[in-house]
């Protein structure tokens, strides 16, 4: 599991990416006294685990995968802007987190933004302060009349170190960071953690902890997918159903706080089990919450369907390229409304979904209409798991203690978010982490979404971007 | 969609009463104001939020804070888009150097009187954050704020709570100033 550094087997992989017999999964920096490595993961196409490779940087440079692959692309400018190494190649090298206001700022000149020309096409800066409440980012439209030409994204602004608080300290206290990289995430980002260092440590975490796992990982795809459907209705002018919908999901939020003591279930999911265990009440109310969360959730749902003013605006709007979702890697609703049939839960499956029969929607019209229907049938097949677990419910115990190991020992982990999945890294070595790396789905959802928003109008695009819904701090880290 | 309005008119509101707040609460939420100003405003305050290097977390409470069971309107407090119609600056985040300038820039678009709110522990104190070298760190190093509302993330009662000390405290003055 160990990534070793292997620039012949770097290569063949890059290949097996340019020739799309793998999907992209990530890539991270290190750096050490000779210069640095750059790992790289990978799922090859048919098997169900990750493989990770290191290139040396011994000079600062490595070859770029970029260059081959353009999901790449956006990671090795993080790279170059944090490590200070560079991808030899790479198409782009405009800085991306470095804006060039940190005291060890390298970038020194202003961003230059790609350019589109043509008689009467003119520029729309909006950002990074946006007139909701959303995270901060930059949008340069270029349109002409009221037609996106182009769009770019420019991020980084809540670019925290994250990745760099966490290397060096206990793992605990990595545990606690990690679960705040992303808020909306932070189940699914301390469950891929917590999975990564137990496969580092060898470490297999009680039954009954597992469970509470998933429990915690649906209602949180729960509450957010509840969320995202009344504000994608929202945006299309329709605020009756976001009223409705906002309802429901704080009922899903009052439900975790009241079972688990946290309305987003912060810090309940460590390395080692769970901290939070549930009690007869709180099962008692889940089992009766969430259906009745479900029988006014249908009624939304036809409300939805029939009312042909909202159809007009979701229909046909903001369509992904399904080619350029599967080059991408583009996971979660996203790349399931533009037929991408991938569900981590289902096919790198992990407790306690190995148990389970996860039913995963894919549509193929990759419209915003599309990005909807596949939350809302994820909605449904989440409240169905929810209640095959608490059936399930093993009486064991909710944690185990982490072994003191002092040799380096690293473990990975795919877990499925609600925005898609989530894949973890870690390095250990005697309780405390020496390397890490957490992939957010937001780092391929980007690049979609500025290929989707081309040839759809300006006011379409909070609806689109609604749709694709992707993480600012996931992927500033 | 007839049904779900019908039902909605006979079923009564969805929103609940105001979370209870003892006066030692409010004086520690609320910082000192200016008393004149307040007079100006009564009970009404237009908000700006900004996230200056949050997880989300904040925002997605304070989104909260406008269903229909919170119903934050019904305080006379309005989240608005623009800083020019905003009486409060309610920040969030670990205060990343990144964000430095445009927060500044949203301030000082800001007419005065204005108020700021540190929301969440990174404003309050930066956080787990604190020791990161791309934050600056709590938000008193570059804002001067008026009213702290500790959490991770603050719950909408807390929100509620931190802002309706901000209101009443304004009432209060406002009220105290009226008689003189």
């Amino acid at each position: 599991m160990a990534p070793l550094v292997n620039n012949a087997r770097w290569k063949d992989v890059t290949r097996n990416l340019a020739e799309r017999d793998a999907t992209f999964v990530a890539m991270w920096g290190e750096r050490n006294d000779g210069g640095g490595n750059v790992n790289l993961a990978v799922r090859h196409k048919g098997e169900r685990s990750i493989e990770i490779v290191s290139h040396s940087a011994p000079d600062s440079h490595y070859p770029s995968v970029g260059r081959h692959h353009p999901s790449a692309i956006l990671m090795e400018r993080a790279i170059q802007d944090v490590y200070g190494l560079v991808a030899d190649g790479l198409p782009d090298t405009r800085p991306w987190l470095d804006h060039g206001f940190w005291p060890h700022s390298r970038a020194r000149t202003s961003y230059n933004f790609k350019p589109a020309l043509g008689p009467g096409v003119h520029q729309i800066p909006v950002g990074p302060v946006h007139a909701g409440t959303i995270e901060p980012g930059h949008f340069r439209f270029s349109v002409n009349g009221e037609i996106i030409v182009r769009l770019e994204a420019r991020l980084g602004y809540v670019h925290r170190d994250v990745l760099g608080l966490m290397r060096g300290g206990a793992i605990d206290d990595a545990a606690a960071l990690v679960g705040r990289i992303s808020g909306d995430s932070t189940v699914a980002y301390a469950f891929a953690f917590a999975r990564a260092v137990e496969q580092a440590l060898g470490l297999t975490v009680p039954a009954r902890a597992s469970t509470l796992r998933g429990i915690m990982a649906e209602l949180e795809r729960l509450a957010n997918h509840l969320g995202d459907f009344g504000a994608i209705c929202n945006d299309s002018g329709f605020s009756l159903l976001n009223t409705h919908a906002a309802v429901l999901r704080e009922r899903v939020l009052r439900l975790a706080a009241l079972v688990f003591g946290h309305r987003l279930m912060m810090d309940c999911i460590v390395p080692g089990g769970v901290l939070r265990d549930l009690n007869e009440g709180g099962a008692t109310a889940l089992k009766s919450g969430l259906p009745s969360v479900l029988v006014t959730f249908e009624r939304l749902v036809d409300l939805y369907e029939k009312t042909a003013s909202l159809q007009d605006r979701v229909v046909g709007t903001g369509w992904l390229d399904p080619a350029l979702a599967s080059l991408l890697g583009c996971g979660g609703y996203v790349g399931r409304a533009a037929g991408q049939n991938f569900d981590a839960r289902r096919d790198m499956p992990y407790a306690p979904y190995d148990g389970i029969d996860v039913r995963v929607p894919v549509l193929s019209s990759a419209d915003v209409d599309a990005r909807v229907r596949v939350r809302i049938a994820e909605i449904q097949e989440s409240v169905r798991i929810l209640l095959c677990l608490l059936d399930m419910m093993p009486k064991s115990s909710i944690h185990a203690a982490l072994p003191n190991d002092l040799t380096v020992r690293s473990g990975a982990a795919l877990v499925e978010g609600f925005r898609g999945d989530i894949f973890a890294f870690v390095r250990v070595c005697g309780g405390r982490i020496s390397d890490v790396f957490v992939r957010d789905p937001s780092w391929f959802l980007w690049p979609a979404l500025e290929a989707a928003i081309e040839g759809n109008i300006v006011a379409d695009f909070p609806l689109c971007n609604k749709s694709f819904n992707a993480a600012y701090a996931g992927c500033d880290l | 969609m007839r049904k779900t309005l019908i039902e909605s008119l006979f079923r009564g509101k969805l929103t609940e009463a105001a979370p209870h707040l003892s006066d030692e609460e409010k004086s520690g939420l609320v910082g000192t104001m200016n008393r004149i100003a307040q007079r100006r405003l009564g009970r009404s305050l237009a908000i700006r939020h900004v996230d200056a290097g949050s997880c989300n977390a904040c925002e997605l409470e304070i989104i909260a804070l406008n269903n229909a069971l919170y119903d934050l309107e019904r305080f006379g407090l309005k989240i608005v888009a623009s800083p020019r119609h905003a009486d409060v600056l309610m920040v969030t985040g670990s205060l990343t150097h990144n964000m430095g300038a445009a927060l500044r820039l949203t301030y000082d678009a800001m007419p005065a009187p204005k108020w700021v709110v540190a929301t969440g522990d990174c404003a309050c104190t930066g956080g787990l954050f604190a020791q990161s070298p791309v934050c600056i760190g709590e938000l008193g190093q570059l804002l001067p704020v008026d009213l702290h509302i500790p959490g991770c993330p603050p719950d909408p009662a807390a929100l509620l709570r931190g802002l309706i000390a901000l209101i009443s405290g304004l009432g209060a003055v406002a009220h105290e100033s009226g008689k003189n």
